[in-house]
């Protein structure tokens, strides 16, 4: 595909502002170039989602994403027929005084393709992009399947027969790791752990994604965020907390940080109630405190 | 060249091996092939392509980099040395299994068996009343060849937890209609809808999350606590997770995995270092309520806390981090070895500022306490 080096990736991903460490933008690149599966894990909003929606922009080519939950079946995963037509056809039918056939009832027209299905499908000008997303939230029963279907890419219907990827998608996994996933399914894939950016970065990421915000708001927020994760918290705020705050105080025209407001608004980056009353007040003021005691670059 | 990076690679991928990371020789070849796509001069992006290919669980990638930034860079005759302060633990430490529950009977004239009244013999026969009351002797109070017995008993028990509903559904009589069925049924009868098909949801046994400690005060019960761990690891059919603790929370659950139950112990004391030591349990289930509990809490777990409750940490935290962890499961049993004394009061202040926040609060000194504990899992509801 597209890219001829590790650096044109990131590059690209870059002009399409999503900041990318080496690591990552290696796994990907590797993903792309040997057509594996990458999985990706981390904390919860840390751009996990993000980089399938970003690379399907860069590859122009269709985003599939299949969101996991638990319970979610191959009814909701692959295929499922369409019952309500399925049901209407049967009285039309009847009205005339014929009687159905399996082949005609359980036939393409009647048949509901769900992401993994649409995925392998042979339609497209370019592979698409299959983003199984949050997979610790499926089970144990979702996940055997999976593995099978990613091994090699076909599916098979008992109705209609066997259908296989000619050029199988580009697939991304990602985890919030609330379960393990089990190692033979991360065996087949790339392995990436995202963690928190490092100050530059998530400055670099306020700056990109949130471009109204003033300098001076953008480095506070930024220090402020970096030294909460510094703290004994029960939920850490992602980049996503991070941003959402960063687009409240632009809300609230603030050009630099004030304990008040902190204090009105930590609701947007901890979402645990001990977490709020621990960092409220004099915790709060002591963090402030300490990034204005940081020397200015 | 190529046969000397291949050579290279495969002699990495051995020691990754020896360091316990899962690598084969088939993740090696990806390696191998990944490879001409990267500036292999580019130290980063070689070593992330080794990495993203070789490491696949978050808490092997500490030893990896160690590994990596040894094996290619030092001379090789440098990383060999290097490597073995490296290697697994385990084999330099001394074994460290939990000391017998007490020392042998001839050393302790109390300690023969008041309904024998013979010394007892090198295999403990079983007859219907000795059965008995070993069944209602504290464990504590028992004799080595005792213990082996209860050990054999705790070994063979089956244990069932109560089931949960899952989002699945399944054929049944539940309230959903089921319209595949339906309409495969209709083409037996000519595309007549005769009967409606239904489904009805899944059911699953419940997660176990066990929590033991192994500090000073329970040395007595420690090692037959872990029997007992093993015996549930082994005999449900869902995964148990399990930790120890006493200053400091340890993961016992991979330690447990062995197939036999004495290479299973030695394994949990390889991996515990704070036997018989003093006892946090705040501060140790607040470390399991941060880093474990959304882990291994999902889908409606039941978790047994065993512990007799002397702590010497702060009962604030205690009652707080209990709080937590009974807001994160279905059902949180708190297991007391001292409450099979009858005039055993839970009057600690940490038992005291834990208590309001457990659901059952169970004696386990006997084998006829572990018996109701049993009875009481199986009959867990079934929501």
């Amino acid at each position: 595909m597209g890219f001829s080096s590790i650096a044109e990736l990131q590059a690209a991903l870059r002009a399409e502002n999503y900041i990318a460490e080496r690591g990552l933008t290696t796994a990907l690149f590797l993903a792309l170039k040997l057509g594996r599966p990458l999985f990706l894990e981390g904390e919860a909003g840390v751009g996990k989602t993000e980089i399938a929606k970003v690379l399907a922009r860069l590859l122009d080519a269709e985003l599939i994403r299949l969101q996991c939950y638990e319970g979610l079946d191959v009814h909701h995963a692959v295929y499922e027929w369409n019952y309500t037509r399925q049901l209407l056809h049967l009285r039309l039918l009847e009205a005339r005084g014929d009687r159905p056939t399996e082949a005609e009832l359980f036939g393409p027209e009647f048949l509901l393709k769900r992401p993994l299905l649409q995925a392998l499908e042979n339609t497209r000008p370019r592979p698409p992009i299959l983003l199984i997303d949050e997979l610790d939230r499926s089970d144990d029963e979702f996940e055997a399947f999976l593995l099978e279907v990613l091994s090699d890419f076909q599916i098979t219907i008992p109705e209609i027969g066997t259908l296989k990827a000619e050029r199988p998608p580009v697939v991304l996994i990602t985890s919030n790791r609330t379960r393990e996933i089990h190692d033979a399914l991360k065996r087949r894939c790339l392995y990436y752990w995202i963690d928190y950016p490092d100050f530059e970065k998530e400055l670099e990421i306020i700056h990109n994604k949130v471009p109204a915000a003033p300098a001076q708001l953008a480095r506070q927020v930024t220090g402020f965020i970096q030294a909460l994760r510094q703290q004994d918290l029960y939920k850490l705020p992602g980049v996503a907390e991070t941003l959402d705050w960063t687009a409240a105080l632009v809300a609230l025209d603030q050009t630099a940080l004030a304990v008040d407001v902190v204090d009105e608004t930590l609701g947007v980056i901890l979402k645990y109630q001990d977490d709020v009353a621990k960092i409220k007040g004099a915790a709060a003021q002591a963090l402030l405190a300490r990034i204005a005691a940081q020397p200015e670059p | 060249m190529a046969g000397q990076l291949l050579r290279n690679l495969l002699l990495f991928g051995r020691l990754l091996r020896g360091l316990g990371l899962d690598v084969n020789p088939g993740r090696l070849l990806d390696v191998f092939h990944a490879l001409p796509h990267v500036e292999i001069g580019h130290r980063s992006d070689f070593y992330h392509t080794l990495r993203s290919l070789l490491v696949h669980r978050r808490e092997d990638q500490p030893l990896f980099d160690q590994a990596f930034a040894l094996f290619w860079r030092a001379p090789r005759e440098r990383w060999e040395v290097r490597l073995a302060g490296l290697a697994p633990k385990p084999r330099r430490r001394p074994l460290l299994v939990p000391p017998p529950l007490r020392a042998p009977p001839a050393a302790d004239p109390d300690a023969q068996s008041p309904d024998s009244g013979q010394p007892p013999a090198a295999e403990v026969t079983v007859t219907y009343s000795a059965a008995e009351v070993l069944r209602r002797k504290d464990f504590a109070e028992m004799t080595a060849e005792e213990l082996a017995a209860i050990q054999r008993a705790i070994a063979q028990r089956l244990w069932q937890l109560g089931q949960r509903r899952t989002r699945r559904r399944r054929p049944g009589r539940g309230p959903w209609p089921d319209l595949r069925r339906t309409v495969r049924r209709s083409l037996r009868h000519g595309g007549e809808l005769l009967t409606w098909a239904r489904r009805e949801p899944k059911r699953k046994p419940r997660p176990l999350v066990v929590i033991a400690d192994v500090s000073g005060s329970m040395e007595r019960y420690a090692r037959l606590l872990l029997h007992f761990i093993y015996s549930v690891t082994f005999g449900l059919d869902q995964p148990v997770e399990s930790f120890v603790f006493g200053t400091r929370l340890t993961r016992i659950t991979r330690a447990m995995a062995h197939r036999s139950v004495d290479r299973a112990l030695r394994a949990v004391s390889q991996t515990v270092e704070d036997w018989a030591g003093g006892t946090r349990i705040g501060d140790c289930l607040k470390s399991f309520n941060f880093d474990w509990s959304r882990r291994v809490l999902g889908r409606g777990a039941v978790v047994l806390l065993i512990s007799d409750g002397w702590d010497r940490g702060d009962p604030e935290l205690l009652g707080r981090e209990m709080a937590r962890l009974r807001r994160n499961c279905h059902r949180l049993i708190w297991l007391n070895p001292l409450l099979g004394a009858p005039e055993y009061e839970p009057l600690t202040r940490g038992m005291q500022a834990a208590l309001p926040h457990v659901d059952d609060f169970l004696p386990v000194h006997n084998l006829a306490s572990l018996e109701d504990l049993a009875a009481r899992l199986q009959a867990l509801p079934n929501r």
